[in-house]
């Protein structure tokens, strides 16, 4: 018996692509004359999907056969992979502008990436999770070799690639082995047959190897995070913001579907081998971050040890685990919005203000930036009264919890490290002299809510239980 | 008589050379869009040999799909090596080494 779907679960995506395909159009009729405009149209439809996912908040189920979700934490990360990405779209505008790069193109790729990110959180079947996925990551190649004359946009876009495609392949290699061993590729009918004991656990703890893999991958988790440093470093930075922020988000939801909802009950096969991952990552990437004197490089191996703290959360395994990994999530994507934008709003027409030496002096010349950029930084290396200080503990909180003492000593010692490369970026700002001008020629939306975002930051630090129980509620 | 073991054998060896294929090779990036090709065949293959043998329909479907992604991720992978020709007149992997810090 067929049965009509229920499409209102989908509704976001589905607006989501009849405004992407409507820019589409537009892109094509009016070339790059109207420019305004698709940057508009595309403020708009976030916007909009924003309003929707709002508007239907609660409700929730399986859709479209069971492939398909609408839970609280897919209306939560929505949410937030939406407003993200208006910040990055708001940002990015007058760096692209100054370079030729703000074309209708860029809008088309972003709104279509932010589509695959909605598949992705909302997946809750192989194949959906995997079409969100490469919906997500295709744009995301295109996007990062935009800038067509630049040998190292170039390079970047071509290690994305192959590095991604490789994650793909690994992550598919692990859902064939899942889906031969439980017959199924629908999270919960894969719950099921876990739970029922159904098939060899060694066989599934080798698909589960694939899986991790992939999944370190996408994330950048040590020893896959080769790409991560170069990706940051070789695009432009408006596309190095777009793939540092949302896509983690959408990572997150990834990770949260295939092993805290398909295969929870094989916790104590993956639990260690996210171990691994976690403790590599917050260790090479606080060692190797103070080494770096590009400031994009430096965010990109900060990146690697976020990652790290990230995993600490879901390696836990319990529902506290899992909504401090949340909290931190979102409080990574704010940060990371806030440092790159801060690197955006600093450069200008052949001037990329991506080295640590271009900051040198920034408090005499904008003290109220300084003073943002002060907060991120921080924040980041994990002070109080700083959300990323509250995020941090949370995570170590979730794995003391679980007696995993050890890798709650590295994530302390890890970021004790880790605080010198921000301090020193804060000891340039205010202790060196200037060595270039530092003109802003950014509107004053950028800087209006460039410092918002900062000063959210601060906000969530000091009254994090909002978004603490917001969290919770996800996961209970 | 084949049975699913037969296949999944093969499925492991074809997508152990890919994986091989794309961290031996040192040459060409043609190479390795090949290899990529090359993995994503080897889970095509698991996936039939298992529908086909548990009788379920799913995974010929999924097949389907990754082969439709496939043949436009390969668009976009060629693409960016023309982009990287025209850049650094080179499709040496060895020479992809401007990006270090």
């Amino acid at each position: 018996m067929f049965q009509v779907p229920n499409m209102l679960f989908a509704l976001p995506e589905m607006l989501m692509l009849g405004m992407a395909c409507v820019i589409l159009l537009v892109v094509a009729f009016t070339g790059s004359r109207r420019t305004a405009w698709v940057y508009g149209l595309s403020q708009l439809t976030l916007l909009a999907t924003a309003v929707v996912v709002v508007w239907f908040i609660g409700e929730g189920g399986l859709t479209f056969a069971d492939t398909y979700i609408k839970d609280n934490l897919s209306d939560l990360l929505k949410l937030f992979i939406c407003v993200v990405n208006m910040l990055v779209l708001l940002y990015s505008q007058a760096y692209l502008k100054a370079r030729q790069l703000l074309q209708g193109e860029f809008f088309v790729l972003a709104v279509f990436s932010t589509l695959g990110m909605l598949i992705m959180v909302s997946a809750y079947h192989m194949l959906t999770l995997y079409l969100g996925l490469e919906l997500m990551s295709l744009c995301l190649y295109a996007m990062v070799a935009m800038q067509r004359d630049s040998g190292v946009a170039t390079e970047a876009a071509m290690k994305y690639f192959i590095l991604g495609s490789i994650a793909s392949g690994m992550l598919l290699y692990g859902m064939s082995i899942i889906y031969g061993v439980t017959g199924s590729l629908s999270m919960n009918e894969i719950a099921l047959a876990v739970a029922a004991g159904n098939g060899d656990e060694t066989i599934l703890s080798f698909g589960i190897v694939f899986l991790v893999i992939g999944v370190g991958f996408k994330f950048g988790a040590v020893p896959f995070h080769m790409w991560l440093p170069d990706v940051y470093h070789g695009a432009p930075t408006a596309m190095t913001l777009f793939i540092a922020a949302a896509p983690k988000i959408a990572a997150f939801a990834m990770i949260i579907r295939l092993l805290a909802e398909g295969l929870i009950d094989l916790q104590h096969h993956w639990q260690d081998m996210l171990v691994m991952l976690a403790v590599l990552s917050m260790i090479v990437g606080n060692v190797v971050a103070i080494a770096q004197s590009n400031l994009k490089r430096m965010l990109a191996y900060s990146t690697i040890s976020h990652v790290g703290f990230l995993l600490m959360g879901v390696l836990s395994g319990t529902q506290e685990g899992f909504s401090a990994a949340l909290f931190y999530t979102l409080i990574y994507a704010l940060m990371t919005l806030g440092a790159f934008g801060m690197i955006l709003l600093l450069s200008r027409q052949g001037f990329e203000a991506e080295y640590i030496d271009d900051f040198k002096g920034l408090s005499e010349r904008q003290p109220w930036f300084a003073l943002m950029m002060l907060i991120l930084m921080f924040s980041m290396a994990g002070i109080p009264p700083l959300a990323g200080f509250y995020a941090k503990l949370t995570v170590i909180k979730a794995v003391i919890d679980v007696d995993l003492l050890l890798v709650a000593l590295v994530a302390v010692v890890t970021s004790v490290i880790g605080a010198f490369y921000y301090l020193r970026v804060i000891k340039v700002m205010y202790f060196d002299k200037p060595l270039v001008d530092h003109k802003l020629e950014a509107g004053s939306t950028m800087q209006i809510m460039l410092s918002a975002n900062a000063l959210m930051v601060l906000g969530l630090g000091i009254v994090p239980g909002i978004l603490m129980k917001i969290c919770t509620i996800v996961f209970a | 008589m084949i049975v699913l073991s037969d296949y999944l054998i093969l499925a492991a060896l074809l997508f152990s050379l890919a994986v091989a294929g794309i961290f031996l090779n040192r040459k060409n990036i043609i190479i390795l869009l090949m290899c990529i090709e090359l993995m994503l065949l080897a889970v095509n293959l698991n996936f039939i040999a298992f529908s086909h043998f548990s009788g379920d329909p799913a995974g010929q479907v999924f097949v389907f799909f990754i082969l439709t992604v496939a043949a436009a991720e390969a668009a976009i992978g060629l693409a960016i090596l023309v982009l990287l020709f025209r850049n650094l007149s080179t499709i040496n992997v060895a020479d992809l080494d401007r990006l270090k810090g």
